[in-house]
Parts: structure tokens; sequence; C-alpha cells
């Protein structure tokens, strides 16, 4: 598309922006309080995010090694997991990412992701700090309450996510959707069904915070078993007025588990006809020297930031979206 | 034609779906916090008119519909169908059917402006101008003075259409009808 010059305002006003900034300001303000350091870690980095559902951005460059491929992050974690391991303690972070293809009334190919890291926290301590520092920003923000995975999808649909044959979920799917989900696996048709059906049930009367996420959708966290006996990641995703605003990890930190989390990633993209990414061998590093049990969270702070202001979509908070960029 | 990914998927875009083309209204990406991604999309069907709603698994792709608007002239119908010439000077015509021409058959004028709407070389719908310039070939004699009190009365144009005029509007005179709503505006 050319630009075109009529595009050269903000999409923000001056006075959202100023809130904007507010805002930010007390998000540093509530980290201070709480002794967790502010870090900056690089936007650039030699290894991608492998997760099979995420398209990183590379470009190449001239480094000191000569010309390299180089990607940018889609999350500062492993560059903020490397800090963990070498002893860091809690850090927090304001990190532009990037997320290729993601583009839409809650996305923006370019973000502003809040990550941040507690060693020692149990995921259920770090839950109640996303609560606190949602409340500092948007005091009307409502009560919160816990929902299980699984529960969301027995009320909602009359399906268990774990136990109902794929046939099934392949069919309940296809007709929720209107398209042909027969070839789908079982996260696929789960991972319709939670953005068409469950999300914009999600946060109408507060905060949501769900819990016990299939183990197969762990990603960086660890597993368990839950009371019924079901293996299930322990993961937690918070939801506001129908957005999700944050995913949080009780965070893996075993090196070969995490290789081969790395390596099966590698595979699904191959399988789905996507770019091989370059694996993290430095996080592997830092992970077997040593990172300390606890939980991390990432936070999209561009929408919470709407949600605060009470706008429609992250552009009406965004300095340049893409488009205007 | 080529074929479109759903993140080539944007406002305007013409495309085949179960057979008819269809023009995207909306594309919405939609992504649970970790996992798959879909595009709900908003079609309308070019045939019938119908907004359709549909899902896609993002990185699907449907083919591309040769669909093109042109501006045409209308001359005449032959009692089956409406004849309309292409204004780029080529003096091309296309015949157009029934169920193409649809509710436009009533803002029909010679030598209008209208948008045809082609795919594959045939002309699948037509749009009528905005506002256009007719005669009213029956309606109750006008009330004299009256032209600052409210109330209507139905006027037959010489399109065929039937709006509502006020009430001090005479038989022969031109209105200026805005066809999207059917609405008198003025005194042409």
């Amino acid at each position: 598309m050319t630009p075109s010059p009529d595009d050269w305002q903000p999409s923000a006003t001056r006075e959202t922006l100023r809130q904007r900034a507010r805002l930010l300001e007390a998000v540093r303000a509530f980290f201070a309080a709480r002794d967790v350091l502010e870090v900056e870690t690089p936007i650039l980095g030699h290894a991608g995010s492998t997760d099979p559902h995420l398209d990183s951005l590379s470009l190449s460059a001239t480094t000191p090694a000569g010309r390299e491929t180089l990607w940018l992050q889609t999350s500062p974690e492993f560059h903020m997991k490397r800090l963990l391991a070498a002893g860091s303690g809690p850090i927090f972070q304001l990190a532009r990412s990037f997320r290729d293809g993601e583009v839409g009334r809650r996305h923006n190919i370019e973000f502003t992701m809040l990550e941040w890291y507690r060693p020692g926290f149990s995921l259920g301590a770090l839950i109640d700090e996303c609560e606190a520092l949602i409340r500092a920003l948007m005091p009307a923000a409502g009560p919160a309450r816990r929902r299980r995975y699984r529960e969301l999808f027995r009320g909602a649909l009359a399906l268990d996510p774990f136990t109902s044959p794929l046939a099934e979920l392949q069919r309940v799917a296809g007709e929720r959707g209107g398209l042909d989900m027969s070839d789908s696996d079982r996260d696929g048709c789960l991972d319709l069904l939670m953005s068409l059906v469950i999300e914009p049930t999600l946060g109408r009367e507060g905060i949501d915070v769900v819990v016990d996420y299939p183990a197969s959708q762990a990603a960086l966290a660890r597993k368990r078993v839950d009371e019924e006996g079901t293996e299930v990641a322990s993961r937690f995703e918070i939801y506001l007025q129908g957005i999700e605003l944050a995913n949080g990890y009780d965070e893996l930190t075993d090196a070969q588990e995490q290789a081969a989390r790395f390596a099966d990633d590698n595979r699904q993209r191959a399988a789905l006809h996507k770019p091989v990414v370059d694996v993290d061998c430095r996080l592997v590093a830092a992970l077997a020297h040593g990172m300390p049990a606890g939980s991390g969270v990432a936070l999209g702070i561009d929408r919470l930031i709407q949600l605060a202001l009470g706008k429609a979509s992250i552009a009406e908070v965004m300095a340049f979206p893409t488009p205007r960029c | 034609m080529a074929n479109y990914s759903t993140n080539e998927f944007k406002g305007g875009l013409k495309v085949m779906l179960d057979g008819d083309p269809c023009n995207i209204l909306e594309n919405e990406f939609v992504k649970p916090g970790k996992g798959q991604a879909f595009n709900r999309v908003k079609l309308r069907n070019l045939i019938t008119g119908r907004v359709w709603e549909r899902t896609f698994k993002s990185g699907e792709s449907l083919e591309g519909a040769d669909v093109m608007d042109l501006d045409m002239e209308y001359l005449y119908t032959d009692g089956d169908m409406w004849h309309f010439m292409k204004t780029d000077g080529s003096f091309e015509q296309y015949a157009v059917d029934k169920k193409a021409i649809g509710d436009v058959e009533k803002w029909l004028k010679e030598q209008a402006v209208y948008t045809v709407t082609l795919w594959n070389d045939n002309a699948i719908a037509v749009s009528p101008p905005n506002f256009l310039e007719l005669e009213v070939v029956e309606t109750d004699p006008g009330l004299k003075g009256d032209t600052a009190q409210g109330g209507s009365k139905p006027a037959t144009l010489s399109s065929g259409a039937v709006v509502r005029v006020p009430l001090f509007i005479n038989q022969g005179e031109v209105l200026r009808i805005d066809t999207r709503s059917g609405e008198y505006v003025s005194r042409a």
C-alpha cells in the first residue's frame, strides 16, 4: 500500500497520549514500590520464538560477526530469563515486541509488552499482584474471580476440553465457526471455541482469571496434576471486558524439558509449513546453569491502557499504529 | 485469478466463496492468548446481496473474483434485458437481466450514468447514482400556497418509482430524489 500523506497525524489525541504517559508512570511507581528492578533487553536477538502460532519478523544485519539474521523479539521473555539465571532478582520491562500478521482492533504488529518475573512467587501470588497492578491503573476494574478452563467449556458448550472425543470437538467447533475443522487437532478446536464462544463472555463483571489450561497448551509453563487427576498447565490468562490482557506461567526451569519443547515447536512449525526458527541455545544454557523457580507474566499494556481510558481500539492509544507508521 | 491469503483480506477485496463472488466488508483477527489464530470475516455475496459471516484459519486462502465496477450509461430496455453502454468512449454495450437489475428497475433514466458490476464480464448488479432528477408523471393536483406546511402525498415518477412528495408539487415538475432512501430532496 502506498502511504498517504493525509495520515501524517497521530491516531491518539494529545490528551490520550498525556494519559498514557501517566499510566506508564503509575506502572513504574507500582514496581518501584515493590522493589522490582526495571530492565531493558534487546529487541533483536539471534534466536526467535519457536511458538508454532507466533510469526517472528527477522532482518539481516551487519554485526561484529559479519552478516547475520536477527529476530525481532515477540516478547522479552528469553533475555529476561537469562537475567534471572544470572541472579537479577525480580525484574520488569516495558518492551517493544513484534508479531507478524497480528493486525486488528486489539492487535498491532509492534506493541508494548509489560513483562515481569517474580523469583519465589507461586502462580497464585503473581495472579494477586497482576490484579493489584490492574486496579492501580483502572480502579473500576471490578471484582476478580478464578475460572477453570475446564468449567468454562463445560458451562458454555457442554464439552469437556480434556475428555470429549476429538470428533465431537471438531463438530462443535465447525458448527460454531462455520468452517471445516475435520483436519484440526484438539488444541485447534479448543482455540477456535475459546476465541469465538468463550472469550467474548469473559471479564464482563470484573477481572476473570482463567487457570488450569490443557497441558498441551503449556508453552513455557510447568505442568501439574489438578484435583480431578488431569495433567494441566500451570498457566493463567487474565480477561477484562472480553479482552485478553495477560498470560502468566509458573515458569519452566528444566533445561532439558525446555530444549525438548523448542524441538517439538519446530516440528509443529514444519508440519504447518512455517519456517523453522533458530532455537535459543543461550536460554537453554541459562536454565542449565540454574534459573530460580518462580512465576512470570506478560501483559499487553496497550490493551490495558485502552480499557482504562475507555477507548474502542488500541490504535486510539498509540501515536502511530502500523497503518500510519 | 490469484489466490488471497487471510492476511491479505481487506475491505473491498473480491473473492470467490461457495461459488459466488463476494466483497469483503470486514476482517477481524482473533486469537486466544496462546494458540491458533483465526479471521472473522464479513462478506457480501454480490449475487444475492446477503452478508455472510465466516471464520477462516489464519493462513487459509480464497480465490480472487474477477469483479469490476464500471460506469455505464443506461440506453433502453427491450422488455427482457436492459442495455447499458460504457462511458469510456468505447461504445461497448452490456445487456443486464432482470435478476441483476433488481430494484434498480424503478430508478432507470436514459442517459444517466450507473455503476454496473461485472463478474467474468457478465453484469451481476447495477447501482443508481445517489441523486437522480425525475419528472412527476402522476400525482394529485398541487395545493396552492402550501409551501411551508408539512404533509405529503404519493407521486409516480417517470422511472416508475413512487415517492412521497410535498403537497405543493404538480404533475410535470422535475424533482431531485435521493435513490438510497427513495426520498424527495427538492425541485430540480
